[in-house]
């Protein structure tokens, strides 16, 4: 056998990409197994829909960039962008919703900036934030929770119905919580909350059990050591510090408690699963503090004064504007070095 | 108890230790031929002291330092001197070396020698001018100079002298069989140094993972001040700069030296030969070296003469060549393939790994990173490994430099996690050299640009002085032509002229 000649070094880790995000997609199943038992199993057939579509799409423009197809599918990073935004968007979307969002996300946000790693913005966020701007009805129409609304769920029939011939789905719709405590002002949180019952505990009937998920997913990761713990923990931090800063006490006008903002909307999902994404982020451990405080601010900002009830998607997109910027002032203090960047005598 | 400090990262590989600590320490032999380059150390070399077809004894000195920082080497066994010529050695860059060539006889018979009976009564300097004469270069790896690390600025008072004992490099047993057998000589070495730098404490730094090692150093360092530190075993721990910040708490500063803080390190088999230099009088002649690896039946710390060819080694050892697929001189983290078999054995050789392809896989090509950090996590120098990637990647050297590229110490903790199979220490080996490269270009044009304004310089001078020149003969001929009683004009200075030349003819003439 001819000797390699190959630089050092010579053994290698056991982790690959593709193992990586198996371990990601793993994760989001405690938040979908919610999302299903609370809305039904619309999100299911995003996910099988949209990770079809993403797989399609990453082969086709990897075929027209001349790339080996095999090489690149399997690193499953077209799946996990496809996972994560078909949990973003509301259960039950049609079929070309899903389509819109998985080209923009894939063909747009990923390769047309040069595919895996080089993109700027989360792909996932950018498809979210097309479907919103574009079709804000059909993106803000979320299916009612068992319990707070609905007494059964719709069927898996139905939900392949609603995605694939949509015009003769019909199911019971309401707005989120977050987008009621924006449109009623005027009424004290406990008013609010005797008089919709699907506020549940405290953020919402459904949506506290996704966002405990997601942070089961999150904790595990974070166990495995997939991702620092720097920006999510920031991220919650500055939200929570936000929402105790203004909630007034439940009056009206006030902007919900600490609780009702970590658990509600898509808080935990976008704290481990979005404002974690490696390739957008900030990457020293300082940047990441940074990066993930001032998305918590931005969400907060957004929704309670912007426009939109939630924001964790253009908080996270303004923010991956910023990384570079951050990642410029946050170099780590290199061994041998004085803290102020300098070398010793 | 001593404070172990954390240094950052750091990565826990698989140790592969246990197969070649099976054995004592065996003597691999007398091959027919030895092969002793002379550049094995990090220094300017040596110059051959011997003829070819001379006869030599072992012991004897066959090369002399080149410079300070060259280091002498000594016939590895008695034997007469076949060629002085161009050798293939197992170095990184692949190219040949002036090696002498020494055909053994055999007998190896020494040439005279005694130790020193009491170091103590020694001179810093006259223990200094043994260890170099003795030819030891750091036997770590490096291979820098004993001497030239040993020789410090008195105005450096060294107040720790660390025996490194960590060897954090997978495989490699070397220093751990030595710890084993012959501690009372490490601890003795430990002792001179000690003397030799007037250190105020002396520490052998072992990771845990070598517990009859460190029990064998404790039972020799009773009564003596010297004090054994072990701590958790994770790689780069036998980095020079980590194990100072593990056991002292302070940094090495960047382009500085462990003398900066009052520290000198030495690897725990170059201790050894000083002990053997200075108590037995003995010069560097061989090293234990671990041979491991799948593709060899009987691995095993070998003791080598320096010079032994690798292919002459590896027959003794049992090697399966039809499962080689990688031969590694050093670890499997920090260590060099080789492709010729032919090259020797040398001072700097810590282990040769002989690996199958199931042992260590061809690398698969390498996937886009996707900046996920375990490589800036891992790095015990906390750089950013993904941004300098990125930057050795689109060649923007100045960020390279920014973002500290030169702190490196190359220990490749960043490729063992990368999981994307980017072989970073390669990128990073590669903007070094071409940043050296480019610093040399500039450095040269500044020279010549230099060299050229000073010629523009002087030629401009020339032309003037000439000028100069030319104007005061004019002057001076029609100063001349005055006094002649012309009117200064062209037409009598021309006449003047004639009537000067004829008169000097006139004058040869007669």
């Amino acid at each position: 056998m001819a000797l390699q000649n190959i630089t050092s070094p010579h053994a290698h880790g056991p982790l690959t990409t593709a193992k990586v995000m198996r371990r990601l997609l793993l994760a989001t199943l405690p938040g979908v197994v919610a999302l299903t038992w609370f809305f039904g199993p619309g999100t299911l057939v995003n996910i099988a829909w949209s990770c079809l579509l993403a797989l399609g799409c990453e082969a086709l423009v990897m075929t027209l960039r001349r790339r080996p197809v095999g090489f690149y599918l399997k690193d499953c990073s077209a799946l996990v962008t496809a996972t994560l935004l078909a949990i973003a968007m509301p259960p039950y979307s049609p079929w070309w919703l899903i389509l819109v969002g998985v080209a923009s996300s894939i063909v747009v946000a990923k390769h047309l900036y040069g595919g895996l790693g080089y993109n700027p913005f989360n792909p996932a966020m950018v498809g979210y934030v097309v479907l919103l701007i574009s079709f804000p009805v059909e993106m803000t129409r979320w299916a009612a929770p068992l319990g707070g609304g609905a007494t059964v769920t719709p069927g898996l029939l139905q939900a392949l119905q609603a995605c694939f011939n949509p015009a003769t789905f019909d199911a019971l719709t309401m707005a989120t919580p977050l987008d009621l405590f924006k449109q009623h002002g005027d009424l004290t949180v406990t008013e609010l909350w005797l008089q919709y019952p699907h506020f549940g505990r405290w953020s919402g009937v459904g949506w506290e059990w996704a966002n405990l998920g997601f942070l089961a997913g999150g904790l595990w990761l974070l166990y495995l050591r997939i991702f620092t713990w720097h920006a999510p923990l920031a991220m919650l931090a500055a939200l929570a510090l936000m929402s105790a800063l203004f909630y007034q006490g439940g009056n009206p006008g006030g902007a919900g408690s600490p609780w009702f903002h970590l658990l509600g909307g898509a808080t935990m999902f976008g704290a481990f699963f979005i404002v974690t994404d490696p390739v957008t982020s900030a990457v020293s451990t300082t940047g990441r503090l940074i990066y993930g405080a001032l998305i918590g601010v931005l969400i907060f900002v957004i929704r309670v004064w912007g426009n939109y009830p939630d924001a964790v998607a253009f908080a996270v997109l303004i923010m991956n504007f910023a990384a570079p910027f951050i990642d410029n002032y946050t170099q780590p203090t290199v061994y041998g070095h004085k803290r102020d960047g300098g070398s010793k005598p | 108890m001593r404070k172990i400090r954390d240094f950052h990262g750091g990565v826990h590989p698989p140790e592969n230790k246990a197969q070649s600590l099976h054995g004592p320490i065996r003597p691999a032999g007398i091959p027919p031929q030895l092969i002793i380059p002379l550049s094995q150390s990090y220094g300017s070399g040596a110059v051959a002291l011997v003829e070819p077809g001379q006869h030599v004894a072992k012991g004897e000195q066959i090369a002399r330092a080149e410079g300070l920082s060259g280091v002498p080497e000594h016939a590895p066994s008695s034997g007469r001197v076949a060629a002085i010529e161009e050798r293939s050695i197992a170095h990184p860059s692949g190219l040949p070396a002036t090696c002498i060539v020494l055909d053994t006889d055999g007998r190896d018979e020494w040439i005279a020698h005694h130790g020193a009976e009491d170091f103590r009564q020694l001179e810093p300097a006259a223990l200094l001018d043994l260890i170099r004469n003795a030819g030891i270069s750091g036997m770590g790896g490096a291979g820098f100079p004993a001497a030239v690390k040993l020789s410090v600025n008195p105005a450096n008072r060294i107040e720790t002298l660390i025996i490194n004992g960590t060897e954090c490099e997978p495989y490699i047993t070397a220093d751990q069989a030595l710890m084993r057998e012959c501690s009372v000589e490490i601890i003795g070495g430990a002792e001179i140094l000690a003397h030799l730098l007037g250190a105020k404490e002396t520490l052998i730094g072992v990771e845990d993972n070598k517990p009859k090692g460190i029990a064998a150093l404790r039972r020799a360092a009773q009564g003596s001040a010297i004090e054994i530190v072990s701590f958790p075993a994770k790689y780069p721990s036998g980095g020079e700069k980590q194990l100072i910040e593990m056991l002292t708490g302070k940094q090495v500063p960047s382009n500085g030296l462990p003398a900066d803080i009052q520290v000198v390190c030495q690897n725990t088999s170059t201790t050894l030969a000083v002990y053997r230099a200075v108590h037995q009088g003995e010069p560097l002649l061989s090293r234990v070296t671990t041979v491991t690896g799948e593709a060899v039946t009987r691995p095993g710390n070998y003791e080598i003469l320096n010079g032994t060819p690798i292919d002459w080694l590896l027959q003794q050892v049992g090697f399966r060549q039809e499962h080689c697929s990688r031969l590694i001189m050093g670890g499997p983290m920090m260590g060099f393939t080789v492709t010729n078999v032919a090259a020797p054995i040398t001072k700097t050789s810590t282990c040769l790994l002989a690996s199958t392809e199931t042992e260590l896989p061809s690398p698969p090509p390498a996937q886009p990173c996707i900046r996920c950090g375990f490589c800036s996590e891992a790095c015990p120098v906390k750089l950013l490994p993904q941004q300098l990637y990125w930057f050795a990647r689109g060649k923007e050297y100045e960020k390279l430099e920014d973002h500290h590229l030169f702190d490196c110490i190359e220990c490749g903790a960043c490729s063992y996690v990368c999981p994307s199979n980017i072989p970073l220490v390669q990128y990073y080996r590669a903007g070094k050299a071409q940043i050296l490269e480019l610093r040399d270009e500039h450095e040269r044009a500044e020279r010549s640009r230099v060299r050229f304004e000073a010629r523009q310089e002087r030629i401009e001078k020339i032309a003037l002085a000439r000028q100069e020149k030319r104007a005061q003969r004019k002057a001076a001929a029609e100063q001349r032509a005055r006094e002649a009683g012309g009117d200064g004009s062209e037409q009598d200075l021309i006449q003047a002229a004639i009537a000067r030349s004829r008169a000097r003819r006139k004058e040869q003439t007669r």
